[in-house]
């Protein structure tokens, strides 16, 4: 490389140096937290190994089981609904012209910036009244709406920049124009979709204020508010604080490490474009 | 060809019934007061007045300030250092060191509080740490401490946010052709030199965008308030975020609660705002 023959091996040791000082600080709470979670819950009678009964042990005495497979519930309706709406609706606004395009899309864009504060509120007392507080509808209702508004704005930057020729081609085939969405265009967007559903999984999975307002009961509560409760109950036993903080984590790390170049793309290039 | 609006008719539907109508419900709610036991009287701007002449409520706007120092200004400015030195020479193990800063982002905010908490606690690593180097005297309970409860509260959002400024200016900075580079170099510029005159001016863009997410980040971060301090202790790290949750469901003011809300919406709007103009400059240059 050209720019390499500038570069003093000094600056190359400097760089070393910043590399690695600052993958410390950005590791070092994580390790702390996994190395409470293996540890000993009783560290004077402390013996060796990994202590994987910590887990067991908040998994049973957290809840967990219930936790974990509401946030599942949760997350998969979110997922699901935000997708296969979020992609007609891109699609209409990145390959059609149509009037009023301009505006409508402006009014689902100005939804990205809408902080989840301001509706809740008065969502919550709505939904109240409806009867419908402490249900799917609540939980999963404000994050569709928010994810739709992420998404539509997604995959209209995906399918402008899309080949049409191929949509084209398929019409003169003798294709409906909605299997030219679904079995033409979303086969050829598959890493644009798996970024929005990569991206709207973690928003949902990780999501504390929605589910806290909206399932006052706790019938629908889900893993990031079971932790929260937990810790209002075992603030001192930091072995089992911490297997609980990992459990409620590793979904979400399991698939960033897995699908990671979809999670950097998706919250990098969503933003910038 | 099908009509474009039925495309989009079950999106927005959606859209418009969970986030379009209770915004307008806000903005209703703003104007009346309402304890959600009798009757909610129209009180106009008046919610909005006593918000402004509430020292307590004003300075949770105050606390917000800060900490867009610390969750978008201490980041940019380490993340331009970092990604520039970066930028410089190439290194093993890029791919590594990007997995692992961007890795805060992913971690749900509720698992990184229990992380800090335990760091900032009386027996917990920060505290060692400093006894470690001598510095026994200043060690407290950084969390429940009247000053350092807004900084140490800060810290958790430079920690989240500086791996994401990083990535971001790492790829404008990728994208700064490599001539100009060496045209600086030919020219005699040092590290210093280069990183004013060439990759700065580069990356604005990048910084706007930076700015944007990571001021919008201090401004919505219930999720740590709520698992570290809930406010204290007394109001020290009492944000608007926060206050929403607590005025309508802590205190049963559900007027203020949402006023504050609708407060904190027109602020992110504004800002994305003026960041979205100094953008568009910085692209047309």
């Amino acid at each position: 490389m050209a720019r390499q023959r500038n570069t003093s091996p000094v600056e190359v040791g400097i760089n070393y140096v910043v590399l690695v000082g600052f993958a410390v600080i950005s590791l070092w709470p994580i390790v702390s937290i996994l190395a409470q979670a293996f540890g000993p819950s009783d560290p004077s009678a402390a013996t060796g190994g990994l202590h994987l009964e910590n887990f067991v042990e908040a998994w049973s005495q957290g809840q967990f089981s219930s936790y974990m497979l509401n946030s599942v519930l949760v997350s998969v309706t979110v997922v699901l609904i935000s997708v296969a709406l979020s992609v007609p609706a891109g699609y209409a606004f990145g390959t059609m012209t149509f009037r009023g395009s301009s505006w409508l899309f402006y009014l689902f864009l100005f939804g990205i910036m809408v902080p989840t504060e301001a509706i809740l509120v008065p969502l919550f007392f709505d939904l109240r009244q409806l009867h419908l507080v402490n249900t799917v509808v609540a939980v999963a209702g404000p994050q569709v709406a928010q994810s739709i508004a992420f998404g539509t704005y997604w995959m209209r930057t995906y399918f402008r920049s899309a080949d049409r020729a191929i949509t084209e081609a398929a019409i003169i085939d003798g294709a409906a124009p909605r299997q030219v969405l679904w079995r033409v265009q979303a086969p050829i967007a598959r890493p644009a979709i798996l970024t929005l559903v990569v991206l709207i999984f973690m928003w949902t999975w990780n999501e504390f204020l929605i589910p806290l307002v909206m399932s006052p009961t706790g019938t629908l509560r889900t893993a990031p508010l079971g932790l929260a409760f937990f810790q209002g109950q075992h603030v001192t036993n930091y072995a089992l604080m911490g297997a609980a903080a990992v459990t409620v984590a590793a979904p979400v790390v399991l698939v960033y490490l897995f699908a990671q170049r979809y999670f950097i793309a998706g919250m990098t290039e969503g933003a910038v474009k | 060809m099908a009509t474009p609006y039925l495309y989009i008719a079950p999106a927005f539907v959606v859209y418009a019934a969970f986030l379009l109508f209770p915004l307008a419900r806000a903005a209703q709610f703003s104007l009346y007061a309402w304890d959600t036991v009798s009757p909610a009287k129209f009180v106009g701007f008046g919610n909005y007045l006593t918000m402004f002449n509430d020292p307590e409520l004003l300075g949770s706007f105050g606390h917000s300030a800060i900490l867009i120092l610390f969750y978008a200004v201490l980041p940019i400015c380490l993340g331009l250092v970092i990604a520039a030195i970066l930028n410089r020479a190439q290194v093993r193990g890029l791919g590594f060191f990007r997995t692992v800063i961007f890795l805060p982002q992913v971690i749900a905010m509720v698992v990184v509080a229990v992380a800090w908490t335990r760091l900032y606690s009386t027996d917990g690593s920060i505290n060692a740490l400093l006894r470690l180097v001598g510095l026994g005297d200043v060690t407290r309970a950084w969390l429940g401490d009247y000053t350092f409860a807004l900084p140490a509260v800060g810290l958790i959002g430079t920690w989240v946010e500086t791996g994401l400024v990083t990535i971001l200016l790492l790829a404008g900075m990728g994208r700064t052709p490599r001539d100009l580079y060496e045209a600086a170099r030919l020219d005699g510029a040092g590290p210093v030199a280069e990183f004013f005159a060439i990759t700065l001016p580069a990356v604005r863009g990048e910084i706007v965008v930076a700015a944007t997410l990571t001021v919008v980040a201090a401004l919505k971060n219930f999720d740590i308030i709520y698992m570290t301090t809930r406010g204290g202790p007394g109001t020290s790290t009492a944000v608007p975020s926060y206050q929403v949750y607590n005025q309508a469901f802590g205190l049963g003011q559900v007027g203020m609660a949402t006023t504050i809300g609708v407060t904190l919406a027109l602020l992110i709007f504004v800002i994305n705002l003026v960041l979205n103009r100094l953008g568009d400059r910085a692209a047309e240059d």
